[in-house]
């Protein structure tokens, strides 16, 4: 069995590194939002202990210009494309799903249901979903954020409304303090936590939601080896998203699925033990 | 866009600097001002350098051991190995009749290299303390001014086609002074390739990712 390998949403501009698109099994988009946004203001980015903290705030050009300019140049890639959709409220996620649903240049939609450095629409996810659900017949994956006591609960929430599959997780929010002024270094304080430190954590949610609901799951956070890709899908992930290590190395796809072929052959006829093996729609 | 692992062939002091020499292998030097990402051993994410010098079969980079990734860099010993990629984003325009370079501290780093492609043209340095200039001795034809002295205070009148690295308040200080200046610009960077929307810097109305629509910039354009 092949664990296939995405990016994780805003770790790669597929136009701008399309060899590195191309060694990936689907791409997907930066979360595209309804209007042009010019995200949060620098400084973004920050190395932490065991990871970094960004505060992009959705940079993008909006659904039109997204449809207009990036969605020809996305399709002739050869690799399946998959949008992240997010907004400010039902509405703006239902008019980006109703955009994208009679087109065949788009494999999947994501929906981006918690990104920690813009406001959040006041609906619940599970409300979210649905209006998405309404506007579109494309298959659904729910990005969820891991800053919830009892994911499972939200992921039986969003099947529930209509979501086909889950995207586990999102970032963590979290400081860095710059060492001499102890002011934070983001411009807009805190930002979203990924890399190793994230790991353990998104472990967790997609063991637990994989125990809750019967969906595939693309598991993500902190995967820098292809062990830490197997680790997912052990505990039920049916593709492994990659995210800040693409930004620490562009060869890291081919590295990991090279790396992941002797861990997973090394478990034998009987396979990974939580994987069962749903397959995407890739 | 080009990733290899890369030798260290040495490392030896520039004044408070690193100047660290790499086996080119299979990588391009690229125009002056493009820059690279460097690993830094034992930190997640690689830190971004201009080419400082290019002789043949090497890459040169000079480093300020500041923070926690340069410092991991200016340790490197000859023989190990760190994961490079390069050359990224866009040089400087080289089709200038008067070249005139204009840096600042670290800021020289792309100098060196940017000099020997435009035929040795006159350079105006500015560094805090003659210890931090000692680094001039890289770039031919230098003038070199030190703190509390600045080098827009020496600028001449008409100073030509102005190329320029350094500090913030020095490359704005020459935006105002000499409109169409390019300037080499610099951000915090995690991915260098357009992946990450990290190293934006405000440009009419937008936020441009320096990484891919600089390092090099022209003044006015803000």
């Amino acid at each position: 069995m092949t664990i296939p390998l995405l990016n994780a949403s805003g770790c790669l501009d597929p136009l701008a590194a399309p060899d590195v698109a191309r060694s990936l099994d689907v791409v997907v988009t930066k979360t595209i939002t309804p209007l042009p946004r010019a995200g949060n203001p620098p400084v973004r980015i920050a190395e932490s202990e065991h990871g970094m903290l960004n505060s992009i705030g959705l940079q993008g050009p909006g659904i039109d210009a997204f449809d207009r300019e990036s969605v020809p140049r996305l399709s002739e890639l050869g690799v399946p494309v998959w949008v992240s959709v997010g907004g400010f409220s039902a509405d703006d996620y239902a008019l980006c799903c109703a955009r994208l649903d009679g087109d065949d240049r788009i494999a999947a939609i994501e929906l981006n249901l918690s990104c920690p450095n813009v406001e959040e629409a006041p609906e619940t996810a599970a409300e979210l979903v649905a209006a998405a659900r309404g506007a579109t017949s494309k298959t659904l994956y729910a990005k969820l954020s891991p800053a919830q006591w009892d994911i499972a609960e939200s992921a039986r929430a969003v099947v529930a409304a209509g979501a086909d599959g889950l995207s586990l997780v999102n970032t963590l929010r979290g400081l860095a303090l710059d060492p001499v002024t102890l002011r934070p270094r983001l411009a807009r304080g805190a930002g979203g936590y990924s890399g190793p430190g994230l790991r353990p954590v998104a472990l967790a949610c997609v063991h637990a939601c994989a125990e809750a609901v019967d969906v595939p799951i693309v598991g993500m956070g902190g995967v820098f080896s292809g062990r830490d890709a197997v680790e997912l899908a052990a505990v039920g992930a049916s593709a492994v998203a990659l995210g800040t290590v693409l930004f620490a190395d562009p060869l890291a796809p081919a590295r990991i699925r090279a790396e992941m072929e002797p861990e997973v052959a090394a478990l034998g006829s009987e396979g990974l033990p939580g994987n069962r093996a749903r397959l995407l729609s890739i | 866009m080009r990733t290899e692992r890369l030798t260290v062939v040495s490392n030896e002091p520039i004044g408070p600097y690193r100047l660290i020499r790499l086996r080119r292998s299979g990588l391009e030097a690229g125009t002056p001002g493009q820059f690279f990402m460097l690993e830094a051993p034992g930190r997640l994410l690689p830190r971004p350098f201009s080419l400082c010098l290019a002789p043949a079969g090497e890459l040169g980079f000079l480093v300020d051991p500041i923070g926690a990734g340069t410092r991991a860099i200016a340790a490197l010993a000859p023989g190990d190995s760190i994961r490079v990629t390069g050359p990224l984003g866009n040089g400087f325009d080289l089709s200038v009749a008067r070249p005139l370079l204009v840096g600042g501290g670290i800021g020289i780093a792309p100098f060196p290299y940017l000099s020997e492609r435009l035929g040795r043209p006159p350079a105006l340095l500015g560094f805090r303390t003659a210890h931090h200039a000692e680094a001039a001795a890289l770039v031919p034809n230098a003038e070199v001014v030190l703190d509390p002295t600045l080098v827009t205070d020496a600028l001449p009148d008409d100073p030509g086609d102005v190329l320029a690295c350094g500090p913030e308040p020095m490359l704005d200080a020459l935006a105002l002074r000499v409109p169409g200046a390019q300037l080499a610009c610099e951000a915090p960077m995690a991915c260098g390739y357009g992946a990450c929307y990290g190293c934006v810097v405000p440009r009419n109305g937008s936020y441009l990712r320096l990484c891919i629509e600089g390092p090099v910039l022209l003044a006015g354009a803000a």
